[in-house]
């Protein structure tokens, strides 16, 4: 099974990374983006055995610092 | 008795030396090396060094492989005991990571890496790490970290204030960290956290002294408890 794990930072905390994505975009000359947050996308091929407990643990545990950070678990279809 | 202290090495680190150097300066004694795969401390330690580097690469994110690597649980399990454990920068980031401190260190505000010698704030004067300053003093400690940018939520942060946790505040702008906060103290006082390296202001070759005090304050106030 495949799974993608969506890591972006909470409402709030300040994107330095997004903040400067979006001066570059305005430097090419695209106008109208009003805010850029940048995250993190992880891949995992894991047996179907996995449950969503597991991967939920997965994602506090290790691949979200949730002090910061949100998740989103995506299921995709092999 | 002598002073038993240990360093602990994450693979990709390189201020460990340092450290070592630097407890074996003002204690007499040489710090005892640890590696992070090592399942346990040596006994009877006066005091734990998460130095700075780049641990695992700073995979993912500063700190998060390193805060999960076998020789961390025992670290938590000495700081739980009350040894004191300092973390520097790396070190600091491991220390969040592994939830011994509160907030995270982020990407620096200007995106830069800053490597440049800070005016710090000593904001408590009175914990272990930091009896040797006067409160309000400014010292003068290099930084050198891309991801120092301090974040906790509001209530944290009052709590941390409240409770006289910020040891160390930048007395200038310098990564964006929120509060100026450069260095936090656990509840118990008993671990301390902080970006800037007091490792690299020992020895007047240096450049400066003032990180000096910081060891000598452990150091004193073990062999007199």
């Amino acid at each position: 099974m495949k799974v993608r794990v969506h890591v972006s930072l909470k409402n709030g905390v300040l994107d330095p990374q997004g903040r400067a994505i979006h001066h570059a975009l305005e430097g090419l000359g695209f106008s109208g983006v009003n805010d850029v947050r940048a995250g993190r996308l992880i891949e995992l091929d894991v047996d179907d055995s996995v449950t969503d407990e597991a991967l939920d643990e997965m994602c506090r545990k290790l691949l979200a610092n949730m002090v910061i950070e949100n998740y989103r678990i995506e299921k995709v279809a092999a | 008795m002598a002073f038993r202290s240990a360093v602990i090495t994450f693979p990709g680190y390189n201020c460990d030396r340092d450290m070592a150097v630097a407890l074996e300066q003002v204690s007499g004694t040489p710090a005892i090396r640890v590696w992070h795969g090592d399942a346990s401390l040596p006994d009877r330690l006066d005091f734990i060094a998460l130095p700075g580097g780049f641990s695992y690469g700073d995979y993912l994110r500063s700190g998060a492989m390193a805060a999960r690597s076998p020789i961390m649980q025992a670290v938590i399990e000495a700081a739980g005991r009350g040894v004191p454990v300092l973390g520097v920068c790396n070190g600091f980031q491991v220390l969040t990571e592994a939830g011994l401190l509160p907030g995270a260190l982020m990407r620096n505000a200007s995106q830069n890496f800053i490597c440049r010698t800070v005016p710090l704030k000593v904001e408590n004067s009175q914990s272990l790490f930091t009896a040797g300053y006067e409160a309000g003093q400014i010292v003068h400690i290099p930084v050198a970290h891309h991801d120092g940018n301090y974040f906790a939520d509001e209530a944290t942060l009052d709590r941390l204030e409240g409770e006289g946790r910020v040891a160390f505040r930048y007395a200038e702008q310098v990564n964006g960290s929120i509060r100026d906060i450069a260095g936090v103290l656990n509840e118990a006082g008993n671990v301390l956290g902080m970006m800037p390296h007091p490792e690299r202001a020992i020895d007047p070759a240096h450049g400066g002294t003032d990180g000096r005090a910081l060891f000598e304050s452990a150091v004193k106030g073990l062999v007199e408890a």
